[in-house]
This record gives structure tokens, sequence and C-alpha cells, in this order.
């Protein structure tokens, strides 16, 4: 009897190795959405929008067609694809820098004109790449390379709280805020990212999936205790859940 | 038979695009250019376009990114201001090798300004204001027929080297109506074998971008490019040229004021002044040639603008100190008539004016000369 | 029986599965580093492996491949 695989690289990526730092949640999300894209059959027929942020290599891993965005105007970009291309599978792939503080504009007005892809919206309270720098969803007090001293409501104001706020649009179909700090969370948010993708090929509108993530060399911790860190300070301020799902509304429409 | 139609000039931009097969059309609502996207917004659509007024310039251009990277023939317009904004995406665009055609109906500045027809964005338009090693092919109209013919050229220029493209024209000829024929021509054969348009069941994955880590790839990929443009250079370059045997000046102008200063030309010759029209039609590339093979007669070359002088700087390097260069603008939406530019020729013809004009650090009205003088004499 | 195998050359150390692993039988061998200049993971008791692939799905560099079943 030949060994049955219970588990092992999705077809959905590459085989080049992910350049991210050792414990990084990218690789997790990576394989998530990968995997979706592989079950749900859509993987030869999407296109993957790429962001600026440690994620801006991200078309060197999915194993589908790629475009490297602007920093923030993925959404504009993937815009731009879908209307052109209205029966490919589009998702934009963002950090929070990205999304967060430079591209609010294009993520408010592609859920505004209820866009039909999918944002997989990677939120670990700091900027990455550019070497650990505060993020408007960096935590108060949070220490990062310009706030040394931690972050001050008083100045920088509070966390921004990005799907509360963009389930507050009319044209956002599904909003769900999910963790990958551990294998219990990393199946409910396989569920979250999946489902996105489902709601984009019945044509319901825009998704976002905003995924709780670890940066362990961005928050100067070792990887298993950055999980800690999501668990214990980021899933308090940042509320896991369904935010908004309008699973009756839009394309062929009918609950999921 | 004749097919003209009276129509506006952006109305036609907007008209010949489609008939160009223009898939997708992106925009901000700026003045002067509102008809085309009001135009696309009632007509591309239920020509199996898309029309999507953005959030934003900064959206639009970024729309035009992705929707041109799955191969189709896209566009956005704008004005200066607007413009301006675009200028992280053509960069993008230059780097990604992606064809697009921009239209910028342009106004005056900097800053806000106002929405009179100016010229200031020659230096944004032929330089860029992006970050980075790159050119874009640059078209300036004068009429509104050829506001139309370049539409279909430009189109096939962008999708032949894969590069972003820019129609520039002032708020005059963008507001005002000629007869017109669209006359359509077909497509070019362009490769498309490197688009993302999710189709990795028939092929491997591709990838478009412009970001490239490697110093020596990264290199290698901005002198393919300058390849690219050595060839633009040397094959797409355009321009009017009416300088005859016996001229005694060239008048250099481009866009509606070429038109104001065939006039002028024309007023001269009546008295015995002879002169002549060197009308740039592609500002990039610049027809630097012209100046090295001008008739024994020329002893002066004059540049007419609706600026502060910007292509005097081109002029400059194409007459490479051969003959005295004279300057002449407006600006601030003020538009020079025949007369000025007739009175400005007299005076350099009869030695009055100092042949290197315009110190540097002169007045405005040093250089603007008449700065004050009204339409009508 | 389960299998486990590592693409050892893309494992970063991270100990995410290690700590994962319900049966902690993960740990990285500190006698070795790959070509990245890691630790590896590796197993310490094959035999008691459930083949549940917590580990591999909490890895995030895809290094673990599970297999369950008599291997010919």
């Amino acid at each position: 009897m030949a060994a049955k695989v219970i588990y092992e690289k999705s077809r959905g990526l590459k085989d080049n190795p992910l350049t991210y730092c050792p414990g990084c949640s990218h690789g997790t999300i990576h394989k998530l959405v990968a995997e979706s894209l592989v079950e749900l059959d859509v993987l030869e027929r999407t296109i993957a929008v790429a962001p600026v942020g440690c994620s801006v290599l991200a078309y060197n891993y999915f194993n589908c067609d790629g475009i490297q965005a602007a920093h923030g105007r993925a959404p504009a970009v993937a815009t731009g694809i879908k209307r052109v291309c209205p029966d490919k599978i589009v998702f934009a792939y963002q950090g929070d820098g990205d999304l967060a503080s430079i591209g609010t504009a294009e993520i408010i007005h592609a859920a505004h004109r209820g866009e039909n892809f999918t944002v997989i919206f990677v939120n670990n309270a700091i900027y990455g790449m550019t070497g650990g720098q505060m993020a408007p969803t960096t935590l108060i007090n949070q220490k990062t390379t310009t706030s040394p001293y931690g972050r001050f409501e008083e100045t920088t104001g509070k966390p921004l709280l990005v799907s509360e706020m963009l389930a507050t649009i009319p044209g956002a179909a599904y909003i769900e805020r999910v963790s990958v700090h551990d294998h219990a969370h990393i199946l409910k948010a396989k569920r979250a990212i999946k489902k996105a993708f489902e709601y984009q090929v019945e044509g319901k509108g825009f998704c976002m999936v905003e995924v709780l993530a670890a940066c362990p060399i961005g928050w100067n911790v070792l990887p298993v205790d950055s999980m800690k860190f999501v668990r214990d300070q980021m899933m308090p301020y940042y509320p896991l859940g369904v935010y908004k799902d309008r699973a009756n509304i839009g394309g062929k429409g009918g609950a999921l | 038979m004749s097919k003209k139609v009276l129509m506006k000039g952006n109305e036609v931009i907007a008209e010949a695009a489609i008939q160009a097969g223009c898939k997708a059309f992106f925009g901000y609502p700026i003045t002067p250019q509102n008809e085309i996207p009001e135009y696309m917004s009632a007509h591309i659509e239920r020509r199996n376009g898309i029309f999507v007024q953005a959030e934003s310039e900064v959206a639009a251009i970024n729309m035009c990114y992705g929707a041109a990277a799955t191969g189709a023939r896209v566009m956005t317009s704008s004005s200066s201001p607007g413009m301006a904004l675009k200028q992280e995406g053509i960069s993008y665009m230059s780097g990604a090798d992606l064809p697009v055609l921009m239209v910028n109906v342009s106004r005056c500045g900097p800053g806000l300004g106002g929405i009179l027809p100016a010229q200031g964005d020659y230096f944004m338009a032929t330089r860029g204001g992006g970050n980075g090693d790159y050119r874009t092919p640059v078209f300036a109209p004068a009429y509104i027929q050829e506001c139309s013919d370049l539409v279909f050229h430009s189109f096939d220029i962008a999708e032949k080297y894969r590069t972003p493209v820019m129609i520039l024209l002032d708020g005059m000829l963008g507001q005002m109506m000629e007869p017109v024929e669209i006359r359509p021509t077909p497509p070019i054969e362009a490769d498309k074998s490197w688009v993302v348009d999710g189709n990795t069941d028939k092929r491997p994955p591709n990838i478009v971008n412009s970001l490239s880590l490697l110093g020596d790839v990264l290199e290698q990929q901005n002198l393919i490019r300058f390849e690219k443009y050595a060839e633009i250079e040397r094959t797409e370059c355009m321009v009017e040229n009416t300088v005859k045997d016996g001229d005694e000046i060239a008048v250099v102008a481009y866009g509606v004021p070429a038109r104001i200063v065939s006039n002028a030309i024309e007023e001269l010759s009546a008295e015995g002044i002879r002169a002549g029209l060197i009308r740039p039609i592609t500002l990039w590339p610049f027809p630097y040639d012209v100046f090295q093979n001008l008739p024994a007669s020329v002893k002066h070359v004059l540049v007419a603008e609706l600026s502060m002088g910007q292509m005097v700087e081109d002029v400059k390097l194409g007459v490479n100190g051969k003959y005295p260069v004279h300057f002449y603008g407006r600006c601030g939406g003020m538009v020079f008539d025949p007369s000025e530019i007739a009175d400005k020729v007299r005076e350099i013809i009869k030695g009055h004016t100092p042949a290197e004009p315009v110190p540097r650090n002169g007045k405005p009205s040093d250089r603007c000369t008449k700065h004050t003088k009204g339409g009508a004499q | 029986m389960a299998v486990l195998t590592f693409n050892e050359a893309a494992c970063k150390g991270c100990r995410l599965c290690v700590e994962a692993c319900p049966k902690k039988i993960l740990d990285l061998d500190t006698s070795r580093v790959n070509a990245k200049g890691y630790n590896p993971v590796l197993c310490s008791d094959m035999n008691t492996c459930t083949a549940c692939a917590i580990c591999a799905r909490v890895c995030p560099d895809s290094v673990i491949k599970v297999e369950k079943g008599a291997a010919a």
C-alpha cells in the first residue's frame, strides 16, 4: 500500500524558497492563499498583485501570473486587471504600511466600488521590510525604530482598525479578521481566505481578510514568542471575527 | 466622400481612442479635460469597453498599470496638476515596459494655477517627473484633426515599443471645435507573450514588475530599455518645418501657439520679412537635427511658448551655438497674439534685442517682453 | 506508519513546528547547519508520530511533507 500524503507544499506555490525571516507569518499566509486557489481549482486563472513591503516578491512565490504594484496601489492595480478580465481571479496581497497607511484611498474606494476581487491584508503592526518602523497599526506603547520610546496616542493616535472601518462601506461583501499564531487559528484563517475567494468566484464583490501576523525580527523577539505577542497583545485590541458578510447579495447569490 | 464632423478636441480624442480599440479608460475629473472622461462614460461601455472614474489621478494611473499588464489598450487623461500626481505610475509603467496612452490637456501653473491654457508642462512631459532613468514619447498636436490621427499613432507606438506614451495639448485645443474626420488605422500586431491575463493553463506564469534588486541585472534592463529609446529617437521623430531658403529667422513653436506663429509669419511676409516655422510634433524625441540643417539664409532662431521658456532649452541643444536663440513667452493662461510674435521678430531682425536673451536672474518682465500687452490692437 | 520528509534546505530553524508538535518529537539539530546557516529541524522518534500534520501547517516555509500508511 502506497503512503497517503497528508500534507505537502502546495502546488499553488512555486519551488522558489521564501526570502522571509525565520518564523515570519507571510509564509504561512502564502500557503493558505495557495491552497485555497488550488482547492477552488482557479490557480490557472489567477493574477496575484504584490505590494511594496516584505511581500513585494510575492509574485516569485505564487504559482500564477503576478504583477507588482506601487506602494499602496495594489487595489487600484487589481481594479484595472479585474475590470478588463472579469472572469479571472484577482487578489491583492498587502501589508499594513501598504494598505493602512499609504494606500488608504485605494483600499477604501476599491471596497466602495464593490470591486469583485480579494484582498489579503497582513497586519503585523510594523513596517517590516524597511526595518521595523511604526505603522498605523502599531500598538500603543509598542516600541519600533520610529517610536523608540513606544507609540504615544497623544501624537500618533490609536492603532487603525481597518476591518471595522471597511465593514462600514456598503460595497464591501465580506470582511473578516483572523490570526495565524497557532494551528487552530491557521485552520480558521484558511476557511476565511478560501471563502473570500469563493465569494469572488461567485461575483459577490469586494472581500478582505485581515490576518494578524507575526514579525519576529521586526519586533525583536523569537518566533515562538512572537506568536504569543499576537495572541496576548494584538488579539485583545484587534478582535477576531466576521465584520461583514453579505452572503446573499450580488452575483449568483446564495448563502455559503 | 468626406466624413468630416464638427467636434470638440477633447471629444475627438475620446472617440478616436474608442475607434483605436481602447478597451479601458481610467480617469479623474479635472478641468479642462473633463469632456474626455465624460465622453468615455457615455460611449465606451456601450462599445464593450471599460470606464472607471477613479478616486484620484494616482489610482487612475495605477488602474492603467494593471489593465495594461493584461495586454489591453488602455488610456487615461488629465490636466497638469493631475499629471503631476500620475508621475509615480508613469515611472512604474516605464520600468515595467507597459503600453499606455496618457493625454495631458494642460493648464497653467505652478500649483493649482488656473484652468487657462499654458505650456508649462513641457519639462514634466519630456523629462518626466517620476523617478529613475526613463523617457516618454510625447506627441503635441496643433489641430483637432491631428489630435485624432495622433491617438491612433500613439497607441501603436505604445504597443510597438511597450512604453507609456503621452499626448500633450493645451486647454485651447481641448476645448475648441474644428471639422475633423476620424480615420481609423488598423492596430499594429504587437507581441503579447508577456501579459498577465491569468491563462497559466496554457503557458508558464508571467510577471510584470519594475523591481530588480541586483545592480548588474537592473543596469542591463536599463541598457536594453535605452536601446529601445535610441530606436525611437532614430525612427519616430516628427516635425513640421516650413523654413525655406531666403528665410531670415526660424520661429519654433508647438501646439496651438504654432498656429498663432503661422499667422505672424504671414503678417511679416506682407512687409518683406521672411520667417519660417519649425513645429515639433514629437517633443520627445525632439527634432534636434532640424536646427543643424537650416538654409544658409537663417540668422536667428526664435522660440515662442506659453511658458517661461522650457522647450527653448531643447532648441538650444539642437542649435548648439550655431544661431542666437531668442525667446518670447506668455504664461499664467495669457496667450500671445500674432502681432506680439511679429513685433518680436521685427525687434530681432532690427537687432534691438540682445541675442542671448533673458538673464536667468532677470525679472519676469525681462523674459516676457510686452508682458502687459492686450489682445486687441 | 507516519513518514515525515523535511526539505531541510528551506528550514530556517524558527522552532514553530517544535513548539506545535503535540507529541514533542521534533527539535532542531544543533549538531548541523543547513546552507542557509540554520540548525534544521529533525524528528527524534518517528514511531510516535501520528501524522497529524500540525507541524507542517504551522511551518511558514513548507519544509515538512507528511505521509501516512505503510511504505512499500
